[in-house]
């Protein structure tokens, strides 16, 4: 009882910390910069929805928000397409170069990204994609990719291979028995692979922001308008982050049931 | 699982292959071309062969950030490690509260890395923040902006608060996943709770704190967006880890032979660490 009563406390507070600057964000976001620079004050004493009006209602403001959801969408399914199969093929299979491969795959993520952006920038003008959506998309796959193959590849060793084996006997070909039968087998594996490609391309900016520069630009990018000639606009810019972390918390409240397993890598 | 032997199963990983080829062979060939030449502009460039490897080892500025990386990784590990196991300890393991904790618990993973610094930075400064001021108001002289090591605390804290999480969601799942008989046999044998930690929790967590370090050494590694928003690397150098360095060289100088060839060797100790650490946590498993 004593030991329960001490966890519910840490946790409280862990979580007091984590919440905290959040709150201080979202009281931010609903005052008036004067407010703001004038006292410090726990809430908002001219309580007002502008910062948001005025994010709503400008093109170039909320038009970031769309775009960043049509790469990290686009991203989403790239990976899961190209992933899946891949995934299936380290799980059954042994072929030539196999470990290497999945190593090499692995030591993408660890190209120091920052270093990277001036040949990334080059590499998508030549080819004629700088400033889509798709471009983001394919430059996160990049790190996305790796992380897929490795959350399925868990899942889908769980599955026994004698289900493969008595579908092949039964008269399936592979693309029938993989989307019919084999897929809906890992789907809380592929929800929560689809959850860490989110993670991973909705929070990054500075590739997204390298290979955009007004038709694909992301909201993460808009946000530095607010640095002005008179300063930076807090309100508009606390506003602008707030909205950034709703679809987060929408997206791990789909998968909430799953997480667990899909942070173990599906491995546990 | 015994697998089959098949090389046919290279065509299912040959998309896999292409697109990551396409994002990651040709950039990293354009830098090791950049790293050998001496690059005026477009059309002037010349051949310089291992000079700017031997001039960037030498180079006090570089190393400098080097030395604060390295030491900023392992500060970062020293305290989100047993921090995150902690927190997976406290988590409530079933109910309502379970899905609520894991969720609070997972909100600053899905925050855009710059709005990361956003938050610090307007939760921080002493005039409009409420932590910059609580500090200040108590007699602690603070200002990260101008203080630089308060703006190397204030870095370190705001990756305590925003990856800490990772640790431990991958502790809680590796903590579910220990069936409850162990924990029956413990209250048999009367273990205390640090042995039930020590013996039962803490082996079962090995796997995926292997994941958890290996991502937080990469990452933390790499910071760049987070502290750039928030210090700007500054005050004067304090918080300007390698990735702002060499970004700074490359694009803000145009200095790409010197950032190219830096950024090989940066890349190539990523990769020699993470190599050691999996090859070290591999001997262990055999050693068994």
């Amino acid at each position: 009882m004593q030991m329960n009563k001490r966890k519910t406390l840490g946790m409280t507070a862990y979580l007091l910390f984590l919440l905290t600057p959040i709150y201080w964000l979202l009281n931010m976001s609903f005052k008036q910069n004067d407010e703001i620079l004038g006292a410090l004050t726990l809430w908002p004493s001219n309580f007002t929805f502008d910062n948001y009006i005025t994010i709503f209602s400008d093109p170039s403001w909320y038009m970031g928000y769309v775009n960043s959801m049509i790469y990290v969408g686009m991203n989403m399914v790239i990976t899961l397409t190209v992933a899946l199969p891949a995934a299936y093929a380290f799980s059954r299979y042994k072929f030539v170069g196999d470990k290497h491969l999945f190593f090499w795959l692995l030591t993408n993520r660890m190209a120091p990204p920052a270093v990277f952006l001036l040949p990334f920038f080059q590499l998508y003008s030549s080819v004629g994609l700088f400033d889509t959506h798709i471009a983001v998309a394919l430059a996160h796959c990049l790190f996305t990719v790796p992380l897929a193959v490795w959350i399925l590849e868990g899942f889908i060793s769980g599955v026994p291979r004698e289900v493969d084996e008595t579908a092949f006997i039964d008269g399936y070909s592979f693309p029938r028995f993989f989307i019919r039968i084999f897929l809906p087998m890992i789907r809380s594996g592929i929800g929560v692979t689809a959850f860490f490609c989110f993670m991973f391309s909705w929070v990054e900016l500075l590739l997204a922001r390298t290979l955009t520069s007004v038709e694909a630009k992301p909201i993460a990018a808009i946000m530095t308008r607010t640095v002005g000639a008179a300063g930076i606009d807090w309100g508009l810019l606390s506003a602008a982050g707030i909205l950034t972390i709703i679809p987060g918390i929408l997206v791990i409240w789909f998968v909430r049931n799953h997480v667990a397993k899909g942070f173990a890598l599906g491995r546990v | 699982m015994n697998k089959i032997t098949n090389n046919k199963a290279w065509w299912l990983v040959l998309p896999v292959f292409l697109l990551v080829a396409f994002s990651a062979i040709v950039p990293i060939m354009t830098v090791v071309n950049y790293s050998v030449q001496d690059i005026f502009d477009q059309n002037t460039a010349y051949f310089v062969g291992a000079e700017w490897y031997r001039e960037m080892l030498r180079s006090p500025r570089l190393l400098d950030s080097l030395l604060r990386q390295f030491s900023y990784s392992f500060s970062v590990l020293l305290i989100e490690v047993p921090l995150g196991i902690a927190v997976a300890l406290m988590m409530p393991a079933k109910g309502r509260m379970a899905s609520v904790s894991l969720i609070l618990v997972a909100i600053p993973l899905l925050i855009p890395w710059n709005v990361v610094g956003t938050i610090w930075q307007t939760f921080s400064r002493e005039d409009i923040g409420l932590f910059g001021w609580a500090v200040n108001s108590i007699g602690i002289d603070y200002n990260y902006a101008s203080n630089a090591s308060d703006a190397w605390f204030t870095v370190l804290l705001m990756d305590v608060w925003h990856w800490t999480s990772l640790i431990a969601l991958l502790c809680y799942s590796g903590l579910r996943a220990i069936p409850e008989a162990f924990y029956q046999a413990a209250r048999i044998d009367r273990a205390s709770s640090w042995a039930i930690f020590r013996y039962i929790q803490l082996p079962r967590l090995k796997s995926v704190l292997v994941i958890g370090v290996l991502l937080r050494f990469m990452d933390s590694f790499m910071i760049y967006t987070e502290p750039f928003v928030l210090t700007g690397g500054g005050p004067g150098n304090s918080t300007t880890f390698l990735s702002q360095a060499l970004t700074k060289m490359a694009i803000g100088q145009f200095d790409l032979g010197p950032a190219a060839a830096f950024s090989l060797i940066y890349y190539l100790i990523v990769l020699l660490v993470c190599y050691l650490f999996f090859t070290v946590i591999n001997l262990q498993d055999k050693a068994k």
